[in-house]
Protein backbone atom coordinates (compact mmCIF):
# COMPACT_ATOMS: atom_id res chain seq x y z
CA UNK A 1 0.00 0.00 0.00
CA UNK A 2 1.48 3.67 -0.75
CA UNK A 3 1.64 5.98 2.25
CA UNK A 4 -0.87 8.70 1.79
CA UNK A 5 0.84 12.40 2.21
CA UNK A 6 -1.05 15.40 2.21
CA UNK A 7 0.82 18.61 1.66
CA UNK A 8 0.15 21.32 3.57
CA UNK A 9 -0.30 25.16 2.62
CA UNK A 10 1.22 28.05 4.98
CA UNK A 11 0.95 31.55 4.64
CA UNK A 12 4.43 33.22 5.38
CA UNK A 13 4.21 36.71 6.15
CA UNK A 14 3.27 39.58 5.01
CA UNK A 15 4.30 40.59 8.30
CA UNK A 16 6.60 38.38 9.36
CA UNK A 17 9.67 39.42 10.95
CA UNK A 18 11.95 37.25 8.73
CA UNK A 19 10.08 38.22 5.63
CA UNK A 20 12.06 41.49 5.74
CA UNK A 21 9.21 43.50 4.86
CA UNK A 22 5.89 43.32 3.19
CA UNK A 23 6.62 39.80 1.48
CA UNK A 24 3.48 36.90 1.50
CA UNK A 25 4.85 33.31 0.56
CA UNK A 26 2.54 30.54 0.22
CA UNK A 27 4.22 27.64 0.76
CA UNK A 28 3.28 24.43 -0.16
CA UNK A 29 4.99 21.91 2.84
CA UNK A 30 5.62 18.27 2.95
CA UNK A 31 5.68 17.95 6.93
CA UNK A 32 8.50 20.44 7.15
CA UNK A 33 9.44 19.84 3.59
CA UNK A 34 8.89 23.04 1.52
CA UNK A 35 7.34 21.35 -2.03
CA UNK A 36 6.44 24.61 -3.62
CA UNK A 37 6.79 28.84 -2.67
CA UNK A 38 4.89 31.30 -4.63
CA UNK A 39 5.67 34.95 -3.25
CA UNK A 40 3.04 37.22 -3.63
CA UNK A 41 4.35 40.54 -3.73
CA UNK A 42 3.23 44.16 -4.73
CA UNK A 43 2.22 44.67 -1.20
CA UNK A 44 4.36 48.09 -1.07
CA UNK A 45 3.24 48.83 -4.75
CA UNK A 46 2.98 52.41 -4.60
CA UNK A 47 3.25 53.44 -8.53
CA UNK A 48 6.93 54.72 -8.69
CA UNK A 49 6.72 54.80 -12.50
CA UNK A 50 3.35 56.38 -13.36
CA UNK A 51 4.15 58.88 -10.55
CA UNK A 52 7.59 59.75 -12.18
CA UNK A 53 6.07 60.05 -16.09
CA UNK A 54 3.87 63.09 -14.14
CA UNK A 55 7.42 64.95 -12.50
CA UNK A 56 9.67 66.44 -13.89
CA UNK A 57 12.99 65.01 -14.06
CA UNK A 58 14.45 67.05 -11.26
CA UNK A 59 11.07 66.23 -8.96
CA UNK A 60 11.65 62.31 -9.65
CA UNK A 61 14.96 62.30 -7.89
CA UNK A 62 13.27 61.34 -4.67
CA UNK A 63 11.13 58.45 -5.25
CA UNK A 64 14.34 56.79 -6.19
CA UNK A 65 15.30 56.60 -2.41
CA UNK A 66 12.24 55.25 -1.60
CA UNK A 67 13.05 52.37 -3.82
CA UNK A 68 15.46 50.45 -2.21
CA UNK A 69 15.46 52.66 1.40
CA UNK A 70 18.22 51.03 2.56
CA UNK A 71 20.75 52.65 0.09
CA UNK A 72 18.99 55.39 -1.44
CA UNK A 73 22.04 57.04 -2.95
CA UNK A 74 22.92 54.19 -4.94
CA UNK A 75 19.22 54.18 -6.54
CA UNK A 76 19.29 57.96 -7.64
CA UNK A 77 22.89 57.25 -9.29
CA UNK A 78 21.07 55.30 -11.59
CA UNK A 79 18.83 57.78 -12.90
CA UNK A 80 21.33 60.94 -13.23
CA UNK A 81 23.58 58.95 -14.88
CA UNK A 82 20.35 57.94 -17.98
CA UNK A 83 19.42 61.85 -17.99
CA UNK A 84 23.51 63.00 -18.23
CA UNK A 85 23.77 60.72 -21.28
CA UNK A 86 20.29 61.89 -22.50
CA UNK A 87 21.38 65.83 -22.32
CA UNK A 88 25.06 64.52 -23.07
CA UNK A 89 26.74 66.32 -19.78
CA UNK A 90 29.37 66.13 -18.11
CA UNK A 91 29.74 65.82 -13.79
CA UNK A 92 32.74 67.56 -12.71
CA UNK A 93 35.26 65.21 -11.52
CA UNK A 94 35.01 66.46 -7.83
CA UNK A 95 31.33 65.89 -8.02
CA UNK A 96 32.16 62.20 -9.43
CA UNK A 97 34.46 61.11 -6.71
CA UNK A 98 31.77 62.54 -4.01
CA UNK A 99 29.12 60.39 -6.24
CA UNK A 100 31.87 57.59 -5.65
CA UNK A 101 32.39 58.47 -2.09
CA UNK A 102 28.54 57.81 -1.15
CA UNK A 103 27.98 54.81 -2.98
CA UNK A 104 30.20 53.11 -1.53
CA UNK A 105 28.39 54.82 1.86
CA UNK A 106 25.52 53.08 0.35
CA UNK A 107 26.80 49.65 -0.24
CA UNK A 108 28.10 49.42 3.15
CA UNK A 109 24.71 50.43 4.66
CA UNK A 110 22.82 47.94 3.14
CA UNK A 111 25.74 45.59 3.44
CA UNK A 112 25.71 45.82 7.17
CA UNK A 113 21.97 45.64 7.58
CA UNK A 114 21.78 42.42 5.00
CA UNK A 115 24.72 40.46 7.16
CA UNK A 116 23.35 41.18 10.09
CA UNK A 117 19.52 40.69 9.88
CA UNK A 118 20.16 37.50 8.44
CA UNK A 119 21.98 36.74 11.44
CA UNK A 120 19.33 37.97 13.41
CA UNK A 121 16.84 35.10 11.51
CA UNK A 122 19.24 32.09 11.97
CA UNK A 123 19.41 33.41 15.38
CA UNK A 124 22.32 35.79 16.28
CA UNK A 125 21.49 38.69 18.51
CA UNK A 126 24.58 40.77 18.90
CA UNK A 127 25.60 41.16 14.88
CA UNK A 128 22.27 43.78 14.98
CA UNK A 129 23.46 45.57 17.69
CA UNK A 130 26.68 46.17 16.63
CA UNK A 131 26.02 47.01 13.40
CA UNK A 132 23.26 49.45 13.31
CA UNK A 133 25.34 51.41 16.07
CA UNK A 134 27.76 52.11 12.83
CA UNK A 135 24.72 51.94 10.56
CA UNK A 136 23.39 55.34 13.02
CA UNK A 137 27.26 56.60 11.94
CA UNK A 138 26.76 56.69 8.24
CA UNK A 139 23.31 57.82 8.05
CA UNK A 140 24.98 60.95 9.87
CA UNK A 141 27.19 61.06 6.96
CA UNK A 142 24.22 61.12 4.67
CA UNK A 143 22.23 64.17 6.96
CA UNK A 144 25.53 66.13 7.15
CA UNK A 145 25.65 66.40 3.43
CA UNK A 146 22.13 66.32 1.50
CA UNK A 147 20.08 66.80 5.37
CA UNK A 148 18.45 63.59 5.85
CA UNK A 149 19.48 60.51 7.19
CA UNK A 150 17.64 58.24 4.35
CA UNK A 151 15.65 60.12 1.63
CA UNK A 152 18.85 62.24 0.87
CA UNK A 153 17.91 63.83 -2.67
CA UNK A 154 21.32 64.19 -3.22
CA UNK A 155 22.63 62.97 -6.13
CA UNK A 156 20.98 65.82 -8.90
CA UNK A 157 21.65 65.22 -12.83
CA UNK A 158 24.67 67.29 -13.23
CA UNK A 159 26.29 66.09 -10.39
CA UNK A 160 25.51 66.34 -6.78
CA UNK A 161 23.59 68.92 -4.85
CA UNK A 162 25.95 70.67 -2.66
CA UNK A 163 29.47 70.34 -2.01
CA UNK A 164 30.94 68.56 1.21
CA UNK A 165 30.31 70.41 4.89
CA UNK A 166 33.71 71.56 6.65
CA UNK A 167 35.08 68.52 8.15
CA UNK A 168 33.12 65.64 7.16
CA UNK A 169 35.83 64.01 4.83
CA UNK A 170 37.87 63.88 8.27
CA UNK A 171 34.89 62.68 10.10
CA UNK A 172 34.60 59.60 7.33
CA UNK A 173 38.19 59.07 7.14
CA UNK A 174 38.07 58.60 10.91
CA UNK A 175 34.89 55.94 10.31
CA UNK A 176 37.37 54.33 7.68
CA UNK A 177 40.25 53.91 10.10
CA UNK A 178 37.63 52.24 12.88
CA UNK A 179 35.44 50.42 10.98
CA UNK A 180 37.44 48.35 9.81
CA UNK A 181 37.44 46.44 13.85
CA UNK A 182 33.79 46.27 13.19
CA UNK A 183 33.55 44.26 10.24
CA UNK A 184 36.58 41.83 12.33
CA UNK A 185 34.72 41.69 15.38
CA UNK A 186 31.20 40.59 13.29
CA UNK A 187 33.36 38.10 11.81
CA UNK A 188 34.48 36.88 15.14
CA UNK A 189 30.75 36.23 15.64
CA UNK A 190 29.78 34.38 12.54
CA UNK A 191 32.33 33.16 10.29
CA UNK A 192 33.28 30.83 12.19
CA UNK A 193 29.90 30.24 14.27
CA UNK A 194 28.59 26.69 14.25
CA UNK A 195 25.06 27.67 14.16
CA UNK A 196 25.33 30.11 11.64
CA UNK A 197 27.67 27.55 9.29
CA UNK A 198 25.29 25.39 10.05
CA UNK A 199 22.65 26.94 9.34
CA UNK A 200 23.85 28.78 5.58
CA UNK A 201 26.26 26.28 4.67
CA UNK A 202 24.96 24.15 1.32
CA UNK A 203 21.68 26.40 1.69
CA UNK A 204 20.11 28.24 -1.30
CA UNK A 205 23.03 27.28 -3.60
CA UNK A 206 22.76 28.70 -7.17
CA UNK A 207 25.31 27.18 -9.99
CA UNK A 208 26.94 29.88 -12.57
CA UNK A 209 24.31 28.92 -15.46
CA UNK A 210 21.28 29.11 -13.45
CA UNK A 211 22.10 32.29 -11.91
CA UNK A 212 22.61 33.76 -15.38
CA UNK A 213 19.59 31.84 -16.32
CA UNK A 214 17.47 33.54 -13.49
CA UNK A 215 18.64 37.40 -14.35
CA UNK A 216 20.79 37.42 -10.87
CA UNK A 217 23.10 40.09 -10.56
CA UNK A 218 25.53 41.65 -7.93
CA UNK A 219 26.17 39.04 -4.81
CA UNK A 220 23.78 36.94 -6.43
CA UNK A 221 25.92 36.43 -9.16
CA UNK A 222 29.35 36.82 -7.37
CA UNK A 223 28.36 34.24 -5.46
CA UNK A 224 28.23 31.24 -7.68
CA UNK A 225 31.52 32.40 -9.43
CA UNK A 226 30.50 34.63 -12.19
CA UNK A 227 33.16 37.24 -12.11
CA UNK A 228 30.80 40.00 -12.70
CA UNK A 229 30.73 44.01 -11.51
CA UNK A 230 29.60 46.62 -13.54
CA UNK A 231 32.57 48.85 -11.10
CA UNK A 232 34.88 46.65 -13.08
CA UNK A 233 33.33 45.84 -16.40
CA UNK A 234 31.49 48.19 -17.51
CA UNK A 235 32.93 51.66 -15.49
CA UNK A 236 30.46 54.35 -15.11
CA UNK A 237 31.59 57.65 -13.44
CA UNK A 238 35.27 57.19 -12.24
CA UNK A 239 35.39 53.85 -10.90
CA UNK A 240 38.10 52.84 -13.47
CA UNK A 241 40.54 55.43 -11.18
CA UNK A 242 40.33 52.98 -8.08
CA UNK A 243 42.21 49.91 -7.03
CA UNK A 244 39.95 47.10 -5.83
CA UNK A 245 39.03 43.87 -5.80
CA UNK A 246 35.94 42.15 -6.44
CA UNK A 247 35.30 38.88 -3.94
CA UNK A 248 34.15 35.66 -6.41
CA UNK A 249 31.94 32.94 -4.02
CA UNK A 250 32.81 28.81 -4.67
CA UNK A 251 29.70 27.48 -3.94
CA UNK A 252 26.70 29.99 -4.35
CA UNK A 253 25.36 28.59 -1.48
CA UNK A 254 24.07 31.47 1.50
CA UNK A 255 27.75 31.05 3.62
CA UNK A 256 29.67 32.08 0.17
CA UNK A 257 27.28 35.15 0.04
CA UNK A 258 27.55 36.22 3.08
CA UNK A 259 31.33 36.37 2.50
CA UNK A 260 31.23 38.10 0.10
CA UNK A 261 29.05 40.63 1.34
CA UNK A 262 31.93 41.33 4.10
CA UNK A 263 34.69 41.31 1.98
CA UNK A 264 32.90 43.65 -0.74
CA UNK A 265 32.89 45.91 2.65
CA UNK A 266 36.26 46.32 3.11
CA UNK A 267 37.03 46.81 -0.39
CA UNK A 268 34.22 49.67 -0.09
CA UNK A 269 36.39 50.78 2.83
CA UNK A 270 39.51 51.38 1.14
CA UNK A 271 37.93 52.73 -2.08
CA UNK A 272 36.18 55.80 0.51
CA UNK A 273 39.63 55.99 1.79
CA UNK A 274 41.30 56.56 -1.76
CA UNK A 275 38.32 58.62 -2.74
CA UNK A 276 39.01 60.75 0.27
CA UNK A 277 42.65 60.97 -0.39
CA UNK A 278 42.42 61.86 -4.00
CA UNK A 279 39.68 64.55 -3.88
CA UNK A 280 40.24 66.99 -6.39
CA UNK A 281 38.70 70.47 -5.95
CA UNK A 282 36.48 72.11 -8.63
CA UNK A 283 33.11 72.45 -8.98
CA UNK A 284 30.65 69.54 -7.76
CA UNK A 285 28.00 70.31 -10.08
CA UNK A 286 27.88 70.99 -13.94
CA UNK A 287 27.59 74.75 -14.49
CA UNK A 288 25.71 74.75 -17.41
CA UNK A 289 22.38 76.78 -15.47
CA UNK A 290 19.45 75.17 -17.55
CA UNK A 291 20.15 72.02 -15.94
CA UNK A 292 21.55 72.90 -12.46
CA UNK A 293 20.04 75.59 -10.04
CA UNK A 294 22.00 78.51 -9.13
CA UNK A 295 24.07 79.31 -6.34
CA UNK A 296 21.87 81.17 -3.82
CA UNK A 297 24.67 83.85 -3.50
CA UNK A 298 24.00 84.35 -7.07
CA UNK A 299 19.92 84.69 -6.75
CA UNK A 300 20.88 88.23 -4.98
CA UNK A 301 22.99 89.88 -8.13
CA UNK A 302 22.32 88.16 -10.94
CA UNK A 303 18.65 88.17 -13.12
CA UNK A 304 19.94 85.24 -14.84
CA UNK A 305 20.08 83.29 -12.32
CA UNK A 306 17.10 84.15 -10.97
CA UNK A 307 15.31 82.82 -14.38
CA UNK A 308 17.10 79.84 -14.48
CA UNK A 309 16.16 79.84 -10.99
CA UNK A 310 12.62 80.22 -11.64
CA UNK A 311 12.83 78.13 -14.61
CA UNK A 312 14.13 75.07 -13.25
CA UNK A 313 12.06 75.26 -10.39
CA UNK A 314 8.96 75.31 -12.67
CA UNK A 315 9.03 74.00 -16.29
CA UNK A 316 12.55 71.83 -15.09
CA UNK A 317 14.63 71.55 -18.02
CA UNK A 318 14.38 69.45 -21.02
CA UNK A 319 15.90 66.77 -22.18
CA UNK A 320 15.96 65.91 -26.08
CA UNK A 321 14.20 62.85 -28.01
CA UNK A 322 16.07 59.55 -27.26
CA UNK A 323 15.89 56.24 -24.88
CA UNK A 324 18.78 54.95 -22.91
CA UNK A 325 19.27 52.21 -20.17
CA UNK A 326 21.57 53.03 -17.36
CA UNK A 327 22.75 50.86 -14.90
CA UNK A 328 25.06 50.72 -11.43
CA UNK A 329 26.38 48.07 -9.52
CA UNK A 330 24.08 48.90 -6.74
CA UNK A 331 24.84 47.12 -3.30
CA UNK A 332 22.10 44.32 -4.14
CA UNK A 333 22.90 44.09 -7.79
CA UNK A 334 22.29 45.90 -10.77
CA UNK A 335 19.91 48.59 -10.72
CA UNK A 336 18.71 49.86 -13.77
CA UNK A 337 16.79 52.67 -15.48
CA UNK A 338 15.42 52.28 -18.56
CA UNK A 339 14.55 56.01 -20.06
CA UNK A 340 12.71 57.39 -23.01
CA UNK A 341 12.28 61.32 -23.47
CA UNK A 342 10.24 62.90 -25.77
CA UNK A 343 11.84 66.00 -25.66
CA UNK A 344 9.47 67.72 -22.93
CA UNK A 345 10.48 67.96 -19.24
CA UNK A 346 8.67 64.84 -17.93
CA UNK A 347 10.24 61.51 -18.39
CA UNK A 348 7.91 59.80 -21.13
CA UNK A 349 8.42 56.30 -19.74
CA UNK A 350 11.04 55.28 -16.52
CA UNK A 351 11.39 51.60 -16.38
CA UNK A 352 12.76 50.65 -13.25
CA UNK A 353 15.20 47.41 -13.00
CA UNK A 354 15.39 46.80 -9.36
CA UNK A 355 17.48 43.46 -8.75
CA UNK A 356 15.35 42.19 -6.00
CA UNK A 357 12.31 41.12 -8.20
CA UNK A 358 14.73 38.68 -10.24
CA UNK A 359 16.51 37.37 -6.97
CA UNK A 360 12.91 36.93 -5.75
CA UNK A 361 11.29 35.13 -8.51
CA UNK A 362 14.12 32.33 -7.99
CA UNK A 363 12.54 31.74 -4.51
CA UNK A 364 10.45 28.75 -5.74
CA UNK A 365 13.56 27.82 -7.21
CA UNK A 366 16.15 28.18 -4.07
CA UNK A 367 13.68 26.62 -1.24
CA UNK A 368 12.35 23.54 -3.18
CA UNK A 369 13.34 20.53 -1.12
CA UNK A 370 14.83 22.81 1.86
CA UNK A 371 13.18 22.32 5.44
CA UNK A 372 11.17 25.49 6.55
CA UNK A 373 13.32 26.70 8.84
CA UNK A 374 15.65 27.82 5.89
CA UNK A 375 12.97 29.88 4.02
CA UNK A 376 14.13 33.00 6.47
CA UNK A 377 17.94 31.66 5.80
CA UNK A 378 17.43 32.09 1.51
CA UNK A 379 15.26 35.24 2.08
CA UNK A 380 18.09 36.59 4.14
CA UNK A 381 20.64 35.94 1.83
CA UNK A 382 19.03 37.34 -1.00
CA UNK A 383 18.87 40.63 0.26
CA UNK A 384 15.42 41.71 -0.10
CA UNK A 385 14.00 45.07 0.36
CA UNK A 386 10.31 45.84 -0.74
CA UNK A 387 10.59 49.19 -1.37
CA UNK A 388 12.75 48.48 -5.20
CA UNK A 389 10.80 44.78 -5.71
CA UNK A 390 6.92 46.42 -5.34
CA UNK A 391 8.26 49.80 -6.86
CA UNK B 1 39.92 40.69 -28.76
CA UNK B 2 36.77 41.77 -27.23
CA UNK B 3 33.86 42.55 -29.54
CA UNK B 4 32.50 45.77 -29.77
CA UNK B 5 29.38 47.16 -30.48
CA UNK B 6 29.36 48.08 -34.39
CA UNK B 7 31.06 43.82 -34.31
CA UNK B 8 27.65 43.01 -32.59
CA UNK B 9 25.24 44.93 -35.26
CA UNK B 10 27.64 43.54 -38.23
CA UNK B 11 27.17 40.10 -36.42
CA UNK B 12 23.64 40.48 -35.60
CA UNK B 13 22.77 42.13 -39.32
CA UNK B 14 24.26 39.19 -41.20
CA UNK B 15 22.79 36.39 -38.93
CA UNK B 16 18.84 37.60 -38.95
CA UNK B 17 19.21 39.42 -42.28
CA UNK B 18 15.90 40.60 -42.86
CA UNK B 19 14.44 39.80 -39.65
CA UNK B 20 15.94 42.87 -38.22
CA UNK B 21 13.82 45.81 -39.38
CA UNK B 22 15.76 48.49 -38.21
CA UNK B 23 19.09 48.76 -36.03
CA UNK B 24 20.97 51.60 -34.48
CA UNK B 25 23.31 51.93 -32.34
CA UNK B 26 22.41 55.19 -29.18
CA UNK B 27 25.23 55.90 -26.31
CA UNK B 28 27.17 52.56 -27.26
CA UNK B 29 23.73 50.29 -27.12
CA UNK B 30 22.13 48.45 -29.82
CA UNK B 31 18.68 48.70 -30.76
CA UNK B 32 16.77 46.72 -32.58
CA UNK B 33 13.08 46.37 -34.18
CA UNK B 34 11.88 43.40 -35.09
CA UNK B 35 8.40 41.77 -36.28
CA UNK B 36 6.22 40.20 -33.81
CA UNK B 37 6.23 37.07 -35.10
CA UNK B 38 10.48 36.74 -34.77
CA UNK B 39 10.54 37.38 -31.43
CA UNK B 40 11.34 33.79 -30.37
CA UNK B 41 14.21 33.06 -33.34
CA UNK B 42 15.67 36.59 -32.50
CA UNK B 43 16.16 36.06 -28.97
CA UNK B 44 17.12 32.28 -29.38
CA UNK B 45 19.64 33.13 -31.76
CA UNK B 46 20.89 36.02 -29.43
CA UNK B 47 21.14 33.53 -26.70
CA UNK B 48 23.20 30.84 -29.06
CA UNK B 49 24.92 32.53 -31.41
CA UNK B 50 29.11 32.32 -30.70
CA UNK B 51 28.71 35.84 -31.21
CA UNK B 52 26.75 37.17 -29.30
CA UNK B 53 26.26 35.12 -26.16
CA UNK B 54 23.15 37.07 -24.42
CA UNK B 55 22.84 34.89 -21.65
CA UNK B 56 21.05 36.83 -19.34
CA UNK B 57 17.58 38.51 -19.23
CA UNK B 58 18.02 42.16 -17.75
CA UNK B 59 14.13 43.44 -18.29
CA UNK B 60 10.96 43.35 -20.46
CA UNK B 61 8.82 45.89 -20.40
CA UNK B 62 6.36 47.59 -22.92
CA UNK B 63 5.20 51.71 -23.68
CA UNK B 64 2.57 53.28 -24.46
CA UNK B 65 2.02 55.56 -27.49
CA UNK B 66 -2.06 55.87 -27.43
CA UNK B 67 -1.88 57.83 -30.57
CA UNK B 68 -0.36 55.20 -32.56
CA UNK B 69 -1.84 52.52 -34.97
CA UNK B 70 0.16 49.80 -33.08
CA UNK B 71 -0.13 51.29 -29.79
CA UNK B 72 2.59 49.53 -27.61
CA UNK B 73 6.46 49.37 -28.06
CA UNK B 74 7.58 45.86 -25.86
CA UNK B 75 11.21 46.76 -25.08
CA UNK B 76 13.86 43.44 -24.44
CA UNK B 77 17.08 44.22 -23.00
CA UNK B 78 19.84 41.49 -22.50
CA UNK B 79 22.74 41.53 -21.88
CA UNK B 80 26.31 39.42 -22.71
CA UNK B 81 28.39 38.66 -19.71
CA UNK B 82 31.31 37.27 -21.70
CA UNK B 83 31.56 40.32 -24.81
CA UNK B 84 30.14 43.16 -22.24
CA UNK B 85 27.40 44.00 -24.13
CA UNK B 86 24.13 45.51 -23.69
CA UNK B 87 21.08 44.60 -26.95
CA UNK B 88 17.77 46.22 -26.56
CA UNK B 89 15.18 44.34 -28.56
CA UNK B 90 12.02 46.65 -30.09
CA UNK B 91 8.46 45.06 -31.02
CA UNK B 92 5.55 47.37 -32.01
CA UNK B 93 2.81 45.95 -31.48
CA UNK B 94 -1.26 46.79 -31.22
CA UNK B 95 -3.63 46.17 -28.30
CA UNK B 96 -5.10 42.77 -29.48
CA UNK B 97 -1.65 41.30 -30.16
CA UNK B 98 -0.60 38.47 -28.15
CA UNK B 99 2.86 37.74 -27.44
CA UNK B 100 4.64 34.88 -27.60
CA UNK B 101 6.10 34.20 -23.69
CA UNK B 102 10.26 33.40 -23.60
CA UNK B 103 9.66 32.04 -20.42
CA UNK B 104 10.98 28.66 -21.92
CA UNK B 105 14.32 30.39 -23.37
CA UNK B 106 14.36 32.70 -20.15
CA UNK B 107 12.64 31.43 -16.83
CA UNK B 108 13.17 34.93 -15.20
CA UNK B 109 10.99 36.46 -18.02
CA UNK B 110 8.27 35.02 -16.38
CA UNK B 111 7.46 37.81 -13.26
CA UNK B 112 8.21 40.32 -15.88
CA UNK B 113 5.98 39.30 -17.92
CA UNK B 114 3.80 38.91 -15.54
CA UNK B 115 4.16 42.34 -14.36
CA UNK B 116 3.55 43.55 -18.45
CA UNK B 117 0.46 41.79 -18.10
CA UNK B 118 -0.37 43.92 -14.61
CA UNK B 119 0.16 47.18 -16.17
CA UNK B 120 -0.42 47.12 -19.62
CA UNK B 121 -2.89 44.34 -20.12
CA UNK B 122 -0.96 42.74 -22.78
CA UNK B 123 -1.63 39.07 -23.09
CA UNK B 124 1.28 36.32 -23.59
CA UNK B 125 0.75 33.16 -25.19
CA UNK B 126 1.91 29.77 -23.71
CA UNK B 127 2.86 31.94 -20.45
CA UNK B 128 3.04 29.34 -17.73
CA UNK B 129 0.81 31.49 -14.37
CA UNK B 130 0.03 34.75 -16.00
CA UNK B 131 -1.53 36.13 -12.85
CA UNK B 132 -1.46 40.37 -11.78
CA UNK B 133 1.90 40.84 -10.06
CA UNK B 134 2.17 43.91 -8.29
CA UNK B 135 -1.22 45.52 -7.90
CA UNK B 136 -4.03 44.45 -5.64
CA UNK B 137 -6.08 41.54 -4.98
CA UNK B 138 -8.83 42.24 -7.49
CA UNK B 139 -7.59 45.57 -9.00
CA UNK B 140 -9.10 46.57 -12.59
CA UNK B 141 -7.57 48.30 -15.21
CA UNK B 142 -3.97 48.91 -16.22
CA UNK B 143 -2.73 51.77 -14.58
CA UNK B 144 0.71 52.01 -16.81
CA UNK B 145 -1.37 53.02 -19.61
CA UNK B 146 -1.81 56.32 -20.63
CA UNK B 147 -5.11 56.74 -20.27
CA UNK B 148 -5.54 55.54 -17.03
CA UNK B 149 -5.56 58.52 -14.26
CA UNK B 150 -2.26 58.94 -12.21
CA UNK B 151 -5.00 59.39 -9.02
CA UNK B 152 -6.62 55.50 -9.94
CA UNK B 153 -10.34 54.83 -9.61
CA UNK B 154 -10.45 53.43 -6.53
CA UNK B 155 -9.60 54.00 -3.14
CA UNK B 156 -9.69 51.83 0.13
CA UNK B 157 -10.52 52.33 3.86
CA UNK B 158 -11.85 50.43 6.81
CA UNK B 159 -15.31 50.64 7.24
CA UNK B 160 -15.98 50.68 10.75
CA UNK B 161 -19.76 49.71 10.22
CA UNK B 162 -19.07 46.89 7.86
CA UNK B 163 -15.85 45.90 10.36
CA UNK B 164 -14.02 45.36 6.94
CA UNK B 165 -11.79 46.73 4.81
CA UNK B 166 -13.79 48.30 1.50
CA UNK B 167 -13.01 50.07 -1.62
CA UNK B 168 -14.95 53.11 -2.81
CA UNK B 169 -14.39 55.54 -5.75
CA UNK B 170 -11.63 58.14 -5.39
CA UNK B 171 -12.93 61.60 -3.97
CA UNK B 172 -10.44 64.02 -3.80
CA UNK B 173 -10.47 67.71 -1.93
CA UNK B 174 -8.69 69.37 -4.67
CA UNK B 175 -9.02 68.50 -8.16
CA UNK B 176 -5.63 66.76 -9.30
CA UNK B 177 -3.99 69.70 -11.30
CA UNK B 178 -1.21 68.40 -14.22
CA UNK B 179 0.55 72.16 -14.85
CA UNK B 180 1.45 72.93 -17.88
CA UNK B 181 4.88 74.64 -18.03
CA UNK B 182 4.97 74.05 -21.56
CA UNK B 183 6.16 77.65 -23.50
CA UNK B 184 3.62 78.64 -25.94
CA UNK B 185 6.77 80.44 -27.54
CA UNK B 186 10.19 78.98 -27.36
CA UNK B 187 11.48 76.25 -25.34
CA UNK B 188 15.06 75.68 -23.66
CA UNK B 189 17.99 75.86 -26.48
CA UNK B 190 20.69 74.04 -25.89
CA UNK B 191 24.15 75.44 -26.73
CA UNK B 192 25.64 71.78 -26.74
CA UNK B 193 22.86 70.82 -28.93
CA UNK B 194 22.89 73.74 -31.29
CA UNK B 195 27.06 73.20 -31.91
CA UNK B 196 26.28 69.05 -32.67
CA UNK B 197 23.66 70.19 -35.21
CA UNK B 198 25.91 72.66 -37.29
CA UNK B 199 28.62 69.97 -37.16
CA UNK B 200 26.41 66.81 -38.77
CA UNK B 201 25.54 69.23 -41.03
CA UNK B 202 28.97 70.34 -42.02
CA UNK B 203 29.82 66.90 -42.30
Amino acid sequence: MVKQTKTMNLNFGPQHPAAHGVLRLILELDGEVVEKADPHIGLLHRGTEKLIEHKTYMQAVPYFDRLDYVAPMNQEHAFALAIEKLLNIDVPIRGQYIRVLFCEIGRILSHLLNITTQALDVGALTPSLWGFEERETLMTFYERVSGSRLHANYFRPGGVHQDLPRGLSEDIMQFCHTFPKVINDLETLLTDNRIFKQRNVDIGIVTKEEALEHSFSGVMLRGSGVAWDLRKSQPYECYQDFNFNIPIGKNGDCYDRYLCRIEEMRQSVEIIKNCIDKMPSGPVKNIDGKITPPAKKDLKKSMEAVIHHFKLFSEGFRVPEGEIYAAVEAPKGEFGVYLISDGSHKPYKCKIRAPGFSHLQAMDYLIKGHMLADVPAVIGSLDLVFGEIDR
Amino acid sequence: MSTTVNDLERTVNSGLTTTVKKSQINFNQLFIDVDIENLISVILFLKTNDKCRFKQLIDITAVDYPEKKKRFKMVYLLLSHENNLRIIININIDEKTTVPSITKIFPSANWMEREVFDMYGISFKDHPDLRRILTDYGFDGYPLRKDFPLTGHLEVRYSEEKKKVISEPVKLDQEYRDFDFESPWEGTKYVKEEIQKKETKEK
